[in-house]
């Protein structure tokens, strides 16, 4: 399949995937550093993927297979649109199977089947910086990362258990890349930290709207911040899924009536689908 | 016994804003455990001059010099973010005149209390929370109120706090620009007393600005009066404040109400 003509080959123009490419090669050498780059305009608004199009754009060839995810699901609008782009304009295979994708563009989710070498993971970030809620001061979270002190963190973590008896952030739990940079995962749950950690693959974090780009290389170890006696924990819903009946993955609440009727059905679509073609054939 | 050297000593320090001089040729030394105030009306170069002293401020001309524990001198002024910013943190702290410049005040009070501990490594929640909830007790709040809100703690008892959150690391320098200032009389004369026994409890050595005089005859060792950013006395608290030799100075004591 060719790419539709008029625009150039993944829609960035050369000089600009040059210089994101630059950034990305930084953000790799500097695990979990944030590093600007000049994000353009994309056919898109900011917030609804633009920092991960960008790199997804700058990484792609010709021969590359993209699965695209939206909250896990394939199928949702954010996803298929994401695809259908780049179908276009690059003229590559899509797929829906993580195991057959060599770059994997990512909201919010990390598949469940183990990522490998080779693969990239390419996550759409809203707000890159960790420290942004408890330090309203970009200049100062700067200083405060060049200078490794991330103490500050620790009060948003002691202030959750003060208030709510554990570390309530379901979602988005700052990590340590590297024992150096304190990172925001994107806004993944907090079932999904673990899955960063040590990862074969290659995961980018493109943020449009906030002009920034980060990199965790294959292999990093990515570790949850947490306190000695109230140690990190990923939290699921304790329920098995309706459809596959997993037991292990990140599950979605479907509210099935006004009587409080609801239904939890696996994240990942793909994973879901994989199991129920093995399991009931 | 080994040989007593100054913890902070400055030399020839001058700073001009524009036409104005804000210090000009200020020498100071802090030994450790005492209490130095620096008195002198508004405008005088006395909070400026604590800036300088902290590394807040550069001044254009001049020297601070600090003794940490381990024994090194340290350049205040030459030395790099990364470590002045580790001395605040650690062996050095600052008390604002408004706590709302000190505090988190959109974290409780335990939270606080417990960043300086937390800013140099204490990762136990348990331990945290005891340690804080001891210092409430020692600066006279209640430890029920440990995770409440500063916004909900009258300005006494956020000052208090923000004792308590400056000593919870026990640093062995603090400087307090004007701690009593909008408290009224007696909140202030509770402060006060803590304050004293706080400082003879840990030893600590202080830095105080004030305008209030009796404020400084009550806490401080010896006394420095700056007037135009130049310090025009020095001596022993008693000494200056009942035989003042500059007629500034004379002015200044003369002019405190007696109640």
């Amino acid at each position: 399949m060719t790419h539709a003509s008029g625009y150039n080959f993944a829609y960035l123009d050369e000089a600009t995937k040059r210089m994101i490419r630059r950034a990305l090669m930084k953000a790799v050498a500097i695990p979990g550093h944030q590093v600007p780059f000049g994000a353009r305009e994309m056919p898109l608004p900011f917030g609804w993927g633009t920092g991960g199009i960008q790199v997804t754009a700058s990484v792609i060839g010709p021969d590359d297979v993209l699965k695209v995810i939206d909250q896990g699901a394939d199928d949702t609008t954010n996803a298929v649109s994401i695809r259908r782009f780049f179908a276009r304009v690059t003229g590559v295979a899509t797929t829906e199977r993580t195991a057959e994708a060599t770059i994997i563009q990512t909201r919010h989710r990390v598949p469940e089947t183990p990522l490998r070498e080779g693969q990239i993971l390419v996550y759409q970030v809203p707000m890159p910086e960790p420290l942004f809620r408890l330090e309203p001061r970009v200049a100062e979270t700067r200083r405060m990362h060049a200078l490794a002190e991330y103490g500050l963190m620790h009060v948003k973590l002691y202030e959750d258990i003060a208030r709510m008896g554990e570390i309530a952030t379901s979602y988005n739990h700052p990590v340590m890349v590297n024992r150096r940079y304190l990172m925001s995962p994107s806004p993944v749950p907090a079932f999904d930290n673990p899955k960063l950690d040590r990862m074969p693959a290659l995961q980018l974090f493109g943020a449009g709207r906030e002009k920034r780009i980060y990199a965790v290389p294959p292999y990093t170890p990515v570790r949850s911040l947490d306190f000695d006696d109230h140690p990190f924990q990923p939290i699921r819903a304790d329920a098995p899924c309706a459809l596959c009946g997993a037991r292990d993955s990140y599950l979605d609440e479907i509210v099935t009536d006004d009587r409080g009727g609801r239904r939890f059905i696996c994240s990942d679509t793909d994973w879901c689908r994989q199991r129920r073609e093995t399991t009931r054939p | 016994m080994s040989e007593i050297y100054p913890l902070l000593e400055a030399r020839g320090l001058s700073l001009r804003f524009g036409p104005v001089a804000a210090l000009e040729e200020v020498a100071l030394a802090l030994w450790p455990g005492e209490v130095v105030a620096i008195v002198g009306e508004s405008g005088s170069g006395k909070s400026t001059l604590l800036r300088v002293l902290g590394g807040l401020a550069a001044p254009d001309a001049g020297r601070v010099a600090y003794r940490a524990a381990d024994g090194a001198l340290h350049d205040v002024q030459g030395m790099g973010e990364a470590a002045r910013r580790r001395l605040h943190r650690t062996e050095w702290g600052f008390v604002q005149q408004n706590p709302r410049d000190g505090l988190r005040m959109g974290v409780s009070a335990g939270g606080n209390v417990g960043e300086r501990l937390m800013a140099i490594g204490a990762r136990h929640y348990g331990g945290i929370r005891a340690e804080a909830t001891a210092w409430m007790r020692r600066v006279e709040i209640d430890p029920a109120r440990i995770d409440d809100l500063p916004a909900t703690f009258s300005g006494g008892m956020q000052q208090r706090l923000q004792i308590a959150r400056t000593l919870v690391t026990r640093p062995r320098l603090v400087f307090m620009d004007e701690p009593t200032g909008g408290l009224d009389v007696s909140v202030q004369a509770k402060l006060l007393d803590l304050l004293r026994s706080l400082v003879a409890d840990l030893g600590l050595a202080m830095l105080l600005v004030t305008h209030d005089i009796a404020a400084a005859r009550l806490l401080a060792h010896r006394l420095l009066v700056m007037r135009h950013g130049r310090v025009v006395e020095e001596g022993l608290t008693d000494r200056v404040l009942d035989d003042p030799q500059h007629p500034y100075t004379q002015l200044l004591v003369a002019s405190v109400l007696a109640a």
